[in-house]
């Protein structure tokens, strides 16, 4: 196999592609991202629907598919199916290229989210200031979307949405500098806005950054997590897209496929800014008390966690088939759930089988990579379940609360959590400094 | 005489709906720009009549400064039907089911009103079974129609869940209703003299059931929002209007009691058996939209007492008094109102001593309430006109009838 490939799969490689310099490796990463993203949109669109559902006492899609599995599948086809309308007297070009505006802001933050300590495209040294950055050129979409249809209410929801995004980003990162401001007490004694080493300074530090100068760490925390669904126009900010006053905000004009980038790009931010969250404050790729409980045993315990996860799920879609209907109406369903099932099952015994097989020896190449592999798996699933917990509160907090109104948004972000998020700095500024 | 500009008033409903945004209906004035502020320039939207939050198709032209609103003009007659000219048309009986189409979440309420209209046209009276009856069925309705306004209300402010809660315990009223008399929304419940159904087998048993059903339900909406601080902010001093203004305007019902009036029709001009029960008309202080909701959400125990009174103490005995099959009611005229959901219900009656009246006028509480509406949001935002649009509980088919 060529050099270009195989030279980065070598054990004593350590690091991410970019690192790593294997543009190869980088560009599969990319699309294993990308794809990964899009499915665990899709996923979450499925979730959000039916977890609202359940709190609102509904059933949420059970049509299409097992307990409405499918559903998200057959509304992408419908989009993509339905007619590109471009309004008449809206800016054409400047319409065409919103959508791909947001979604561009959304997707290139992921180059830098680290999933494992050698699990990203590119491990940037400024990758915080990246990551901040970028995120927040999805603003201009939503702006550019909302002048080019042409129309008051989609005029108003992009102004809006800016004006709250942008207030909500000094918030944001006053936060996200208490945190950075903590790596810094490490034993070199200097600070990073690489990612990973954010990160790996938790781990250093023995603590994640919520707990580090309680409450200092969680106070900054709190402010980044209220900031971030601002910043996403999630519920209860969903100013920009209040249903029920600006019909649907700056993407009212916006069908069909155009719509679903919209949406494509919210989930995707939601994701990303989640990922933030975890990486900054709660450590990461990391499993729980990684330093604490560090005997290789408890190494080998966690490490079941990926397996018993799948195990779970697999065991929650049999008990559904139990459930379902004996009716031979019922008969397709029944048959598409236990063969999920069986997937989820088959996935949950290959994780199994890595859990207990990579943890063999390190003498050859190939044993190496598989216990590289298997610890890759380890971060990917503490990071992605960390990721989760949030993505859970996304949907609890937009079934739980009303909304806020505009001027009263502003207002909690410049007069409670601005003045706050600078308190916060200023004292872990002066305890870091006594501390070290 | 009048000023030209004064006159543009009286005749708009006759415009087409798309003359008005360009005709400017008077009070906003929407053609001049007011003095300009930093340059900026008013913004005229229109919200509705195909709008999520105008709770049907009420149209809102919205004169706005930013998200300020300057000023607002409702343009109604959407859904207009003819209900009154339809009265004239139609006998007495026929006219009946009629008025379930106006206010259709509270049908039962539009029929009682019509048919003791009627009643007292002719000089007849319900016997007191019936009178029970029709007490335990409009309360129930009462109750159901503030479920409904809560749940839609909530969702305006973006509270999704309410909405699903409510109905679900809307529900088991409108089963009941279906027992009784077969529809669940315009149930053409009472007749003229009475009511034309006696009541089911365990009918009580199950209002009874109803009643220990549904009191934790309401504590449970009120543990959603009472306290919750967005749900305050949201609500608290928003479409704030004194009593006077709700008096100088006609507003009655929640809206009148939420602003410090004590007037309730049940209590002020008793009717139906409301004069033997003991329940207490809930009253606001600063007339805002978070008093409303707290005075919908105390009528709604009230509405419980009432019922509970009425299905314990209900009377054996005939549900029809003596009426003529062919209804004739002496010349005369007749204004009768009640205190429907949303407000004062009247009924306005002239008879020519035909079969069918020669003059039917309502005087929807929705109408009336809906006039309240600019005073309540200028110089608010945006999204406080949708918040006072759901505070105010209006039915667009009882508005434009």
């Amino acid at each position: 196999m060529p050099n270009f490939i195989m030279s980065y799969l070598d054990s004593s490689v350590r690091g991410t592609p970019g690192e790593a310099g294997s543009q190869f490796w980088a560009l599969i990463y990319v699309f294993i991202i990308f794809t990964g993203v899009s499915v665990a949109v899709m996923a979450m669109n499925w979730l959000e629907r039916k977890a609202l559902a359940h709190f609102q006492i509904r059933l949420g899609p059970m049509r299409v598919g097992p307990h409405g599995l499918l559903q998200p599948i057959a509304d992408a086809i419908k989009l993509m199916l339905k007619e590109d309308i471009i309004p008449a007297e809206a800016d054409q070009f400047a319409f065409w290229v919103a959508p791909m505006i947001g979604l561009l802001a959304a997707f290139a933050v992921y180059t830098v989210i680290p999933f494992g300590p050698s699990q990203a495209v590119s491990d940037m040294n400024i990758g915080i200031l990246f990551m901040l950055g970028v995120s927040s050129l999805g603003v201009l979409g939503i702006v550019v979307a909302g002048w080019a249809s042409n129309s008051h209410y989609p005029l108003i929801g992009a102004l809006r949405s800016s004006a709250q995004m942008v207030s909500y980003e000094v918030a944001m990162g006053l936060a996200v500098v208490s945190a950075i401001l903590m790596t810094s007490l490490n034993a070199s004694g200097t600070g990073t806005l690489s990612m990973i080493g954010i990160v790996r300074a938790q781990q250093e530090q023995g603590v994640w950054f919520i707990f580090k100068f309680f409450p200092l760490g969680l106070i900054a925390f709190v402010i980044f997590a209220i900031a971030m669904v601002a910043e996403t126009n999630r519920a209860p900010f969903d100013m920009a897209e209040a249903e029920s006053e600006l019909t649907a905000g700056y993407h009212t004009e916006y069908s069909g496929l155009r719509w679903s980038l919209f949406m494509l790009a919210e989930y995707a931010a939601m994701i990303a800014v989640s990922s933030i969250a975890v990486t900054l404050w709660l450590g990461g790729w990391m499993r729980p008390f990684p330093n604490l409980l560090n005997a290789p045993a408890w190494d080998f315990i966690f490490s079941f966690f990926p397996a018993l996860t799948f195990f779970g799920l697999a065991a929650i879609a049999i008990v559904g088939v139990a459930r379902m209907s004996s009716h031979s109406f019922f008969r397709i369903q029944r048959v598409g759930l236990a063969v999920f099932a069986a997937v989820l099952g088959f996935i949950a015994v290959l994780l199994l089988v890595i859990a207990v097989g990579g943890r063999s020896v390190d003498a050859n190449v190939a044993a190496g990579s598989a216990a590289r592999f298997r610890e890759g798996i380890d971060d990917v699933y503490w990071f992605v379940l960390k990721v989760a917990v949030f993505m859970y509160l996304f949907i609890w907090y937009r079934a739980t609360w009303p909304r806020y109104r505009f001027d009263q948004l502003m207002r909690v972000g410049w007069k409670v959590l601005l003045p706050i998020s600078l308190g916060v700095l200023v004292v872990t500024a002066i305890v870091g400094v006594i501390v070290s | 005489m009048n000023a030209p500009a004064n006159d543009r008033t009286d005749d708009h409903i006759s415009d087409s709906a798309n003359d008005v945004a360009h005709r400017a209906p008077s009070n906003l004035d929407l053609d001049a720009p007011a003095t300009p502020y930093l340059d900026s320039n008013e913004l005229i939207i229109n919200m509705g009549p195909q709008h999520p939050a105008t709770h049907g198709v009420l149209r809102v032209i919205l004169k706005l400064d930013g998200e300020k609103v300057l000023g607002t003009e409702c343009v109604i007659g959407y859904l207009h039907r003819g209900v009154e000219k339809i009265g004239e048309n139609r006998t007495y009986t026929m006219f009946n089911p009629y008025v379930d189409r106006m206010d259709y979440v509270a049908a039962v309420s539009n029929g009682l009103g019509y048919c003791e209209a009627v009643e007292k046209l002719m000089n007849v009276e319900a016997p007191a079974r019936a009178k029970y009856i029709r007490v335990i069925m409009t309360e129930l309705n009462r109750i159901a129609s503030h479920q409904l306004w809560l749940g839609t209300h909530a969702l305006d402010i973006g509270a999704m869940t309410p909405l699903f809660y409510t109905f679900r315990d809307r529900e088991e009223i409108l089963k009941i209703f279906e027992k009784y008399c077969g529809a669940r929304l315009t149930t053409h419940a009472f007749r003229i003299g009475g009511c034309q159904y006696e009541t089911y087998a365990g009918f009580e048993k199950e209002v009874k059931n109803f009643l220990t059903y549904v009191a934790p339900k309401i504590d449970e909406y009120e543990e959603l929002l009472t306290t919750n601080r967005i749900w305050l902010e949201r609500t608290k001093n928003v479409g704030v209007i004194s009593g006077a203004d709700c008096i100088a305007l006609g507003v009655t019902g929640p809206v009148l009691r939420a602003s410090g009036v004590q007037w309730d029709l049940r209590k002020a001009q008793p009717y139906a058996a409301y004069s033997e029960f003991d329940f207490e008309i809930p009253v606001g202080t600063n007339g805002d939209t978070y008093d409303r909701y707290l005075v919908r959400m105390a009528e709604m125990r009230q509405s419980l007492r009432i019922i509970e009174q009425a299905v314990n103490g209900i009377p054996e005995g005939p549900i029809m008094a003596k009426v003529p099959k062919v209804i004739k009611p002496p010349v005369g005229e007749i204004y009768h109102s009640i205190e429907a959901p949303k407000g004062e219900l009247g009924y306005f009656i002239v008879s020519d001593g035909t079969t069918q009246p020669y003059r039917l006028r309502v005087r929807p509480p929705s109408f009336v309430n809906l006039q309240a509406l600019d005073r309540m949001v200028r110089g608010l935002l945006v999204a406080d006109v949708i918040a006072v649009i759901g505070t105010i509980d209006i039915v667009l088919g009882e508005v434009d009838r």
